[in-house]
């Protein structure tokens, strides 16, 4: 599953021979490592307003270095680009241009994030479109940065004050080394539900959390992110996956539930061993899924039956049974596993893209019904994320595939965990029904 | 055993008068891997291989990694000479704390047992909180000694010390000292199989081949139905690719089981009943069981299963053909129920161990018989009768296998999680051995 081409292009002569072929560059991303900085090198905070002077705020009480005016000799590690009074596309031009000037003095692996507000429908028609502008322009910013560099912006609700912790929760993730494969998405943050962590490194402290298909791949690795986290991980696959979901279980500490996810009693099956076991249920995450792919004319009842049943049925029962015993923590998290294709479609995958469409759809309407608990739910869409079903792809494919996206090169199974882990913890308090993509800004179903 | 006069006279019971009866020990859960016929899936599987994995599953089951347990015991029947220490290298080899001492047991098919016994009474007298017995076998990876021919030239070899001395050593052997031992299931003081052995029983009994064809089908649909329900969900975990007991027959039936030729008892004078179908095949497998004083239990929020209320050993005296080889848990079973103040029929569950289907039904025909009873016995009249809906429930050995020392555990655990969830009651279990031994325990439920 090595990427050698990647590889390749970093070491001394391979990057001179793509430099000079115009081949793509993928650049080793700034993943997350505990204790490491932030950002690699000086916050630029760009932009008048609430939003500049909250984010700026937010920065510094991280104890990072804040700049406030472009430096044309400095170098960057995060330039943040605050949007949020603009009221007509002139605004734009302004802190566009400034910000614009520092984009080239990003370090490797930098983080430009813009703060904005989301155009609804009952603006007036100019302040609309310069909201509306910002999100072709951070796509394409994040279309243009090289180096690793990320771009993804944050979407203020309408009750949403940019110095809530909520804000300061989502720039949090977006400038750190957790969303390196997340690359031209918008987080869109509600009211102040989100609590800041004691301890940054440790933001699931006292959790426990439910995995479903976590004997491999994704799945493993999210059980593992939420361990090292700091929360009690329950994994759960069905029982012939039992071999490794115990090699899983011993890996992270955590306990082995083999059950199959499509019993009418797996909800309460897991609610039971979660309280029994480790006295609570804070964080459900749902990663169990099977494909079964064949184009619509060739399908049979069998493979259609079963993709909707073990991926959005199952959820919808288990989602039914857990909020519905009232037992499970304060502010509890449910996070689903979409995919590209639930947003894009994909040829041959009708059930697959109709069941994991079908989670997005979920998730957004079961919100409101968290929401009164403080809780939230929301889904994570991988796009090419290397693992052993990719690995199988025949070798041009899988090269096309990794190339395709701005970040040029596949995710890795523990990028989608770190978004998963993210939206578990209590700093992602005002981010609820929504799809995370985590797709380095992958070219299909953008 | 003291007073062949009446052998069935209990023994004090533990704590009797004067003395405060000891604490209880409660089985907590178990696990074991799918049981395979010999030479099949595990067939390049080691002892240690089967029981660190068998292990590893219960770890995960119960969260038990880096935890110092009170003791492991443990064993196999047939050992290599390199696995003197089997459990302790098994236990270091898992996820358990590297501080957890253990040790082996060997008591031929009652090692499982026995090892469950032993954990259990050193819980009571409050030597350890926790346990876990077990025990494993494997025909296939069984130990091939040398000829006691080459045996005895090595070894004078080896304490040769002059050329003339190791040439007279070397020249001692012969070209039949060159074929390999292989282990069998042979009495060493008869010369019979163990299938011959129980062939002099079954035909003393008069068991018909139907009545034994009727309790082979009973065992693998019982244990079919076990696996349909999810029964074994949390009592297994699959090992090398096998998730199912592999001997399994869910389509058994009497027509297919009487095509089968009889393989024991051909040179009786009475028709030969005993086929591959109404006997336990060579299987490879490990399992074990999690046990605890309640305070233990209850201090790492883990289930009650069960109490393991009391055991009892017995052996016959097979060599001079004064009792069948497989018949001493018949002994063994009154001196318990007398020290508990139980008649046979007491109890709600009961699993006798299926080595042959014979040895079940000569064993129950025995307790019926009142002039047995009262002649060999030493009761008043017959011991009573066993309500065949409450016979191993959930299958037995013939459908499940007999790897010989992991029986056992796979019998405690079962019983323990059957009693749980019929929320009350009482079980037998019964397992007879070679050498004429056999050891008999009951179960309460919790």
């Amino acid at each position: 599953m090595a990427d050698k081409y990647l590889n390749l292009v970093n070491s001394a002569l391979g990057k001179t021979a793509a430099k000079k072929l115009g081949l793509p560059r993928p650049a080793h991303l700034r993943r997350y490592q505990p204790g490491a900085p932030l950002v690699p090198g000086p916050v630029l905070v760009v932009g008048a307003g609430a939003g500049a002077d909250a984010a700026a705020t937010t920065v510094l009480d991280w104890g990072l270095d804040v700049r406030r005016h472009a430096d044309p000799r400095g170098k960057y590690g995060a330039v943040i680009l605050a949007l949020d009074e603009v009221a007509h596309p002139d605004d734009l031009s302004g802190p566009v241009l400034e910000a614009a000037a520092a984009l080239k003095r990003l370090r490797p692996g930098g983080r430009m994030v813009t703060i904005s507000r989301p155009a609804e429908a009952e603006n007036d028609p100019a302040t609309a479109a310069a909201r509306q502008g910002v999100d072709g322009l951070l796509r394409s910013i994040a279309h243009e940065l090289r180096g690793g560099a990320t771009g993804n912006g944050i979407l203020l609700g309408p009750d949403a004050a940019p110095s809530s912790s909520s804000v300061a929760g989502a720039l949090h993730f977006l400038l750190s080394g957790r969303s390196a494969y997340v690359d031209g998405q918008f987080l869109r943050v509600d009211g102040d539900g989100a609590t800041i962590p004691a301890d940054w490194d440790k933001p699931l402290s006292g959790k426990v959390a439910v995995v479903t298909g976590a004997a491999q791949g994704i799945g493993a690795a999210i059980a593992r992110t939420l361990r090292r986290d700091g929360a009690d991980v329950v994994v759960v696959d069905i029982p012939p996956a039992g071999e490794s979901l115990a090699e899983v279980a011993n890996a992270v500490q955590g306990t082995a539930l083999q059950l199959d996810i499509t019993a009418d009693d797996a909800g309460r099956r897991i609610l039971d061993h979660a309280l029994g076991r480790h006295g609570r249920l804070d964080i459900m995450v749902h990663n169990a899924g099977i494909t079964r792919d064949k184009l619509l004319a060739n399908m049979d009842e069998s493979r259609w039956t079963s993709v909707l049943q073990v991926n959005i049925a199952a959820q919808l029962r288990i989602n039914e049974q857990l909020l519905g015993s009232g037992q499970l923590s304060e502010a509890p998290r449910i996070v689903s596993l979409a995919s590209t294709s639930g947003i894009a479609g994909n040829r041959g995958q009708t059930n697959y893209a109709a069941s994991k469409a079908g989670i997005i759809g979920m998730v957004r309407a079961s919100a409101g019904q968290l929401a009164d608990s403080g809780g939230t739910i929301n889904a994570v869409a991988p796009g090419f994320i290397e693992t052993a079903m990719t690995a199988r792809m025949p070798m041009a494919t899988r090269q096309v595939a990794r190339r395709l996206s701005s970040l040029q090169q596949g995710g890795r199974p523990g990028d989608v965990a770190e978004t998963v882990a993210f939206l578990a913890s209590d700093a992602a308090g005002g981010i609820s029904g929504q799809v995370v993509r985590v797709c380095g800004q992958n070219m299909v179903g953008a | 055993m003291a007073n062949p006069e009446h052998p069935t006279e209990p023994s004090t019971p533990a704590g009797g008068a004067g003395t405060a009866a000891p604490r209880k020990a409660v089985v907590i859960g178990g696990n074991r891997i799918p049981f395979a016929r010999t030479g099949g899936a595990y067939a390049h599987s080691s002892n240690q291989d089967m029981l660190t994995s068998a292990l590893d599953g219960l770890v995960a089951r119960f969260g038990l990694q880096h935890e110092r347990i009170g003791e492991v015991a443990a064993g196999a029947v047939l050992k290599h000479s390199r696995d003197f220490n089997l459990t302790r290298e098994a236990v270091l080899g898992s996820a358990l704390a590297g501080d957890t001492p253990a040790y082996d047991i060997q008591q031929a098919c009652a090692t499982g047992l026995e090892t469950v016994v032993s954990m259990v009474n050193k819980i009571k007298l409050g030597q350890i909180e926790s346990a876990i017995a077990g025990g494993v076998d494997t025909a296939s990876d069984a130990p091939i000694a040398v000829s006691e021919g080459l045996r005895q030239v090595l070894l004078n070899l080896s304490r040769a010390k002059t050329m003339k001395d190791k040439l007279t050593a070397a020249a001692k052997l012969r070209p039949k000292d060159l074929a390999p031992e292989a282990p069998t299931t042979g009495e060493p003081r008869t010369g019979l199989s163990m299938g011959e052995h129980q062939a002099l029983t079954t035909a003393h009994w008069n068991i018909t081949r139907e009545a034994q064809d009727e309790l082979a089908m009973a065992s693998h649909r019982n244990l079919a139905a076990a696996y349909e329900r999810g029964f074994f969900d949390d009592l297994i975990t699959p090992y090398r690719g096998l998730a199912k007991d592999s001997n399994m027959r869910a389509d058994s039936s009497m027509e297919k089981l009487a095509k089968l030729s009889p393989v024991f008892g051909r040179s009786l004078d009475q028709p030969a009943t005993m086929t591959a179908g109404n006997s336990t095949p060579l299987t490879d497998g490990a399992s074990t069981v999690l046990l605890g004083s309640e305070d233990y239990a209850r201090g790492h929020d883990l289930p009650i299963l069960a109490d393991v209320v009391d055991a009892e050993a017995a052996a016959v005296d097979f060599v001079h053909g004064k009792e069948g080889l497989l018949m001493a848990p018949v002994y063994a079973a009154p001196r318990l129920l007398a020290r508990n103040g139980l008649k046979l029929e007491d109890f709600d569950f009961y699993e006798i161990h299926e080595a042959f289907a014979g040895t079940v039904l000569s064993a129950i025909a025995a307790w019926e018989d009142e002039e047995f009873c009262r002649t060999r016995l030493g009761l008043d009249g017959a011991l009573g009768t066993i309500d065949r809906s409450k016979l191993n429930v959930n299958g037995s050995s013939l459908a499940a296998g007999h790897p010989f020392a992991a029986t056992g555990g796979r019998i405690v655990a079962s019983l323990a999680k059957t009693l749980h969830e019929a929320g009350s009651g009482r079980g037998l279990i019964s397992i007879c051995a070679a050498g004429g031994q056999g050891v008999v325990a009951i179960l309460e439920a919790r």
